[in-house]
């Protein structure tokens, strides 16, 4: 595959005929996923020996962590493409997915402090991963603020690329704080590589399932937006142009 | 059907209600701004068309 060809989509009209023409099958593949892997996970997998029931909450708390930290680095990939070749579409791409990253951090941090209470008698501990992951979402608003803030789209681009640039040392160490500090309370990854390390069988191909789900919703999310975005754009660089004419 | 969920059936239903409020909630307010800013482009382009 030429991978310059990928240059085309920064046209924001080849952008919107492209992901037009696959929202709406990424958007199903999403659904069944969801559906597939959610209704796998809560029905049809057994209790685990030691966290009982609460081993079914690893279908929603591990694709929406997964998704937390993926999606503040793709904002991370676009706003680099931003800063380096100035498409329009790579900043709102990041602008876009924002939200959709800050969500998938809240139902992380909510699920894992509903799972944390049984399991480790208290819903929030100041734990190397828990607080990097709060961090994390801090960033999420301070960047969605930032956007918000700033009336000139580019100058926002710009700011909003150098905080983005900031806070993905806190979606790595999200990612790598159970690794880093040995002290927090947090397990291991319950995905690796390396199959000695993964959980058993029986949790990890539903778990897969959900984890494609989340991220075909996520895809699907990122491309409605960005069009929203790009719309939303070409609507304010309109009402500019009436005004001055 | 319902699985037996004993003793941590609160946190497991809470769980994935909370998540999936969540997530419905995203996907809808995203599917409404698409609809109202795509309208509002519509409207102003064809504004701009009849006004030459």
């Amino acid at each position: 595959m030429n991978l310059n060809a990928l240059w085309a989509y920064a046209n924001p009209k080849k952008f919107i005929q492209a992901t037009d023409r696959v929202l709406p099958w990424i958007s199903i593949l999403a659904i069944v996923s969801l559906v597939v892997g959610l209704v796998w996970g809560f029905f049809f997998t057994p209790e685990d020996y030691r966290q009982g029931s609460t081993v079914k909450i690893i279908y929603i708390h591990v694709p929406s962590a997964l998704m937390a930290i993926n999606a503040w680095l793709m904002m991370l990939v676009t706003s680099l493409v931003w800063i380096v070749r100035r498409h329009h579409v790579s900043a709102l791409a990041a602008r876009a997915a924002a939200p959709v990253g800050a969500v998938m951090t809240v139902i992380a941090l909510a699920t894992g402090a509903i799972w944390g209470q049984p399991m480790w008698g208290t819903w929030w501990a100041w734990d190397p991963r828990l607080t990097s992951f709060l961090i994390l979402f801090l960033f999420y608003l301070g960047y969605m603020a930032l956007w918000a803030a700033i009336e000139d789209g580019d100058t926002a681009a710009d700011l909003t690329s150098i905080l983005c640039l900031v806070g993905s040392v806190f979606a790595l160490l999200s990612r790598y704080a159970v690794n880093f500090w040995n002290q927090g309370l947090h397990q291991g990854a319950s995905l690796s590589l390396d199959k000695e390390e993964n959980v058993a069988d029986v949790f990890y191909y539903p778990l897969l399932v959900c984890i494609a789900g989340f991220v075909l919703l996520f895809i699907a999310l990122v491309f409605l937006r960005t069009q929203t975005e790009i719309r939303a754009r070409r609507t304010r660089a309109l009402l500019a142009r009436e005004r001055m004419g | 059907m319902m699985p037996e969920l004993g003793k941590y059936a609160e946190a497991v239903l809470s769980s994935y209600g909370v998540s999936i409020a969540l997530l419905l909630v995203l996907v809808w307010a995203s599917l409404r701004r698409a609809r109202r800013v795509k309208k509002q482009l519509e409207d102003i382009e064809s504004k701009a068309k009849r006004d030459g």
